[in-house]
């Protein structure tokens, strides 16, 4: 039994050849974009999902690789020598690092997609400067729910539900962080949605009560073949959480 | 009432960011520089979420996050003055984008623990800290240059100014400290582009004074060092 806390539970291929047209060419040609744009990731990572998201948006196909963390593959080492870190999005062999650089990339070179980011300046700032708040937030104090104590864990349980209450004030009662059309903040947020079970059980809170509209607005999402297809059941989630908790040592 | 208005003062190297680059499209603003210990009205009302500088004003809307507002300034702007920040290709948009979250995220960090550090072991565990990330913008200069001048080539880009703003911290703190933080023996890169980076006009006309931003470190050390020393008494 390998010794990382990654759990490769089914063997999802993320080969996603999302194709109109039925003919053999477009087949082919389909079959030669995917060689050219490659995803290296871990099944759970929130952002990894986010690349994920993204390049289904767009309906662009690609090949996934799953990374083993405790055994880095030579390619990832090589495509992000800085970090060292998943997702990588390799285009035409050119490597692109951090998640939130990649889906800007995806939204500029296909551009006959959906746009990710808004057209007006104002409403792009506002994109990026939530999308960087999520960044900056979720994951970090997150952590400090599962992995902290006492005092510590009472503080990150208060910044936490701080947090939501943010993003719920600025979700408002639109349909999505970006208005009527699933964009950038959309894109950047919600692959933690399937963490919420997760924080609010380590968390010792509900995320149901504190933010509601968000808890909705996630539900919304689900409903995008692109979420749904690329986000975890909580539970799954849950799981993984738990394994790293043991290899840890944390109670 | 100006239509553009920015909150901050040059010897914030976030705020020198966005200064600088107005001064490259050439816009005229209002600077509202915010008294030291005290936030503004106006600065609580335009950045609720975090509360700090720089923050921009644009036909009263507000636009915060160094970053963001420098590529909102690249896009409100686009041909003005010294033409795009922002490199052209999306390759080289996601390049520049990538180390500047590393110099936000890794470099500036052990920049500031340099200025923290309380036992010698401390500040040279910072300094080489520092330097390591130094060498790896070295490498990334020589790439993204490719011989030119700027880590935009022929102009001054994006990552020239999200790290060039820093300049001028880094050489106060070389001297306060009696350090050398950027090498120019393991940086010649580096040490040439900072050179060309400060003899841009654009740059030159935002620039703080060396020894405004000496006095400013040498000051916030002072304040530090008290505050710790009252700490423990």
């Amino acid at each position: 039994m390998p010794q990382t806390a990654s759990l490769h539970l089914t063997n999802r291929l993320h080969i996603h050849i999302v194709l109109e047209s039925e003919s053999e060419r477009e087949r082919e040609r389909g079959a030669r974009m995917a060689e050219a744009v490659v995803l290296l990731d871990v099944w759970v990572s929130p952002f990894g999902q986010r690349c994920r998201i993204a390049l289904a948006e767009k309906g662009v196909a690609y090949e996934y690789k799953e990374e083993d963390l405790a055994n880095k593959s030579p390619l990832l080492l090589q495509a992000n020598p800085v970090h060292k870190k998943i997702p990588v999005l390799i285009h035409d062999g050119k490597p692109v690092c951090e998640s939130l650089v990649i889906v800007q990339y995806i939204d500029e070179v296909w551009s006959d997609g959906a746009p990710i980011l808004p057209a007006d300046p104002y409403a792009r700032a506002q994109a990026r400067f939530w999308g960087d708040f999520v960044d900056k937030k979720i994951y970090d104090c997150g952590i400090r729910l599962w992995k902290l104590k006492g005092e510590a864990h009472q503080e990150a349980k208060k910044e936490f539900i701080e947090i939501l209450k943010v993003l719920e004030a600025e979700l408002g009662d639109r349909k999505y962080f970006g208005g009527d059309a699933f964009g950038y903040v959309d894109i950047a947020l919600v692959p933690f949605f399937a963490w919420f079970y997760t924080y609010e059980t380590c968390g010792g809170f509900s995320v149901e009560a504190e933010a509601p509209k968000l808890v909705a607005w996630g539900k919304r999402c689900m409903e995008r073949e692109s979420v749904s297809q690329t986000l975890y059941d909580p539970l799954k989630v849950y799981e993984f959480v738990c394994s790293l908790k043991k290899k840890y040592g944390i109670e | 009432m100006a239509a553009v208005k920015l909150i901050g003062s040059p010897i914030s190297p976030f705020v020198l960011r966005t200064m600088i680059a107005l001064s490259l499209k050439k816009v005229e603003y209002e600077l509202l520089p915010e008294k030291l210990g005290e936030k503004s009205e106006l600065l609580l009302k335009s950045n609720p979420v975090y509360k700090k500088i720089p923050v921009l004003i644009h036909h009263d809307r507000p636009i915060c996050e160094s970053a963001v507002i420098v590529e909102y300034i690249d896009q409100v702007w686009p041909e003005s003055g010294y033409g795009a920040i922002l490199p052209a290709d999306a390759y080289h948009r996601a390049l520049h984008r990538f180390w500047t979250f590393y110099v936000d995220d890794k470099l500036f960090p052990s920049l500031v623990a340099i200025g923290k550090a309380e036992t010698e072991e401390a500040k040279a565990e910072a300094v080489e800290q520092f330097r390591a990330g130094l060498r790896l913008l070295e490498e990334a200069f020589v790439k993204l240059s490719e011989g030119k001048a700027f880590f935009g080539g022929d102009q001054v880009g994006f990552l020239d100014v999200m790290l060039g703003c820093f300049v001028v911290w880094i050489e106060a703190m070389e001297e306060v400290l009696s350090l050398e933080l950027l090498e120019e023996a393991t940086m010649p890169a580096l040490h040439g582009w900072v050179v060309s980076f400060r003899a841009h006009e654009a740059v030159k006309e935002v620039m703080p004074e060396s020894g405004k931003v000496v006095e400013f470190f040498k000051m916030i050390r002072a304040m530090r060092m008290k505050a710790a020393a009252d700490a423990t008494n």
